[in-house]
């Protein structure tokens, strides 16, 4: 099961995630998914008959994906806002969303924990949560939209990211904010600089004005409203700032790596 | 390829008019392909968040194995399907071709076609003319295909072009009309096919011209 897992994708439920994600994989992608490695495998071609050949085609749809990201990253306009909504309209039960149960995801002692920031930054300091808490912070009800299709309105508190990356001093010529989250299995995921600055990117504390619920990523949460779903993560535990792409837990598997919305 | 070769020496000799310029048929054929690459990835992005509970496409005629692979084809397809289908329109309209072709539409000429087609009456002697269900469906299906595009563009980028997500009231209505135009097309593909099928001098003019 623990393998099973990894294959699901984020955001759905359950029943949806082993039957879709699982299922849907032909045999042989499946066993190339599994064993690790060149995750790109995953990306089959025609299912059960194969028209073309499998690997020029992953090739081709990569290059393409990369192309995609280029294409984004041009028609991201910095000063574009997401909608924000009435919080009547705030989807309730919010979804919980993982490639995990909800009692699976990580149980964080608030008190114990504290952000790494690494990478290109003037102070590197460990932040504790008592002090996160304390910078000014601000509310949004957005729409978060998953990679899936399906989306939900919540209500996110927390410190504009850039206000902190400003405060620390980092380096924001620099090409990506790269996040590790203490998910299972090591959650992270990459997010370009001009999205970090956008106003509306926060390092979210609370949800519907509660402080973030275990599920929803507690202690925090990374919400950008300009992303799909899976890069916003939950969990973190530190924030690198780099030139280098590191790659991400689902964008090495083959969804788009700017996946902006 | 040969028997191909000789059907089209033998047409050059009866020295047919043009029904179907070599541009229409380059841009119909690469539309077909486009077209069959977005809606089977189409189908397996939709089975993994289904906008109808029991509803999904089964596997075997899916593309991309999973969702990320489907996503894959369906925004490396919809490049191919989008420029074809803006360079398609827009020559359509400069060489006056649709208008030749498309219109007029009569509601009177339509009402009697209509019940000659179902009557199998409709007459196909000259294929360079559209009878008026013709026009309308071939109107109606290009209608969908710009409606289709926009709603696309709607999902895929619901921030950077708000205003396009607005005119479909919103991001969840425009899932519903990007999913009603699939399935709008697909009905078309069916009939299109079987007439096709049915009148296969049409088939022959849009693989070699006559």
């Amino acid at each position: 099961m623990g393998r099973m897992r990894k294959l699901l994708i984020p955001g759905v439920d359950k029943r949806l995630l082993l039957r879709d994600a699982v299922k849907a994989m032909p045999d042989l992608t499946r066993r190339r998914f599994i064993s690790g490695g060149a995750s790109f495998g995953a990306l089959t071609l025609l299912t059960g008959c194969n028209v073309l050949d499998g690997d020029s085609a992953e090739e081709m749809l990569k290059k393409v994906s990369k192309f995609n990201d280029a294409v984004q990253a041009w028609m991201f306009n910095p000063d574009a806002l997401a909608p924000e909504f009435p919080e009547s309209m705030i989807t309730r039960p919010f979804p919980f969303n993982g490639y995990y149960d909800v009692d699976d995801a990580p149980d964080i002692d608030g008190k114990d924990w504290k952000l790494e920031v690494r990478g290109l930054v003037d102070n590197k300091k460990s932040w504790t949560l008592e002090e996160l808490y304390r910078l000014p912070q601000v509310k949004q009800v957005t729409r978060h939209i998953c990679v899936e299709g399906w989306s939900a309105i919540g209500s996110w508190t927390g410190t504009p990211l850039r206000d902190f990356l400003k405060l620390i001093g980092a380096d924001t010529r620099a090409q990506y904010v790269w996040f590790q989250c203490a998910d299972k299995d090591g959650y992270n995921s990459p997010l370009d600089m001009r999205s970090a600055l956008h106003p509306q990117t926060q390092m979210s504390f609370k949800f519907a004005d509660q402080i973030l619920p275990r599920a929803y990523g507690y202690p925090m949460k990374i919400r950008v409203p300009t992303k799909l779903g899976f890069k916003n993560p939950k969990y973190v535990i530190s924030m690198e700032i780099t030139n280098d792409y590191k790659g991400g837990y689902w964008e090495d598997q083959g969804y788009n790596s700017f996946s902006g919305n | 390829m040969s028997s191909l070769a000789a059907t089209d020496s033998s047409a050059t000799q009866d020295r047919g008019k043009v029904i179907q310029p070599a541009w229409v048929r380059a841009m119909h054929w690469t539309n077909a392909f486009a077209m069959v690459l977005m809606i089977m990835s189409g189908w397996q992005i939709y089975n993994a968040s289904p906008l109808f509970e029991d509803f999904r496409f089964s596997t075997s005629i899916t593309l991309g194995g999973w969702l990320a692979g489907a996503l894959l084809w369906h925004f490396a397809a919809m490049w191919l399907l989008m420029i074809n289908g803006l360079i398609y329109l827009i020559t359509g309209f400069a060489t006056g071709r649709f208008r030749r072709k498309l219109l007029p539409i009569s509601p009177r000429g339509l009402l009697s076609d209509l019940k000659a087609a179902l009557t199998f009456k409709l007459a196909h002697d000259d294929l360079s003319t559209y009878n008026y269900v013709q026009r309308l469906l071939y109107v109606g299906i290009m209608a969908v295909g710009v409606l289709i595009v926009l709603s696309g563009l709607s999902i895929w980028k619901p921030v950077q072009l708000g205003w396009l997500v607005a005119l479909f009231g919103g991001y969840d209505w425009a899932r519903y009309v990007h999913f009603f135009c699939m399935a709008a097309i697909v009905l078309f593909l069916i009939v299109h096919v079987a007439l096709a099928i049915l009148v296969p001098k049409s088939l022959r003019a849009m693989i070699i011209g006559r």
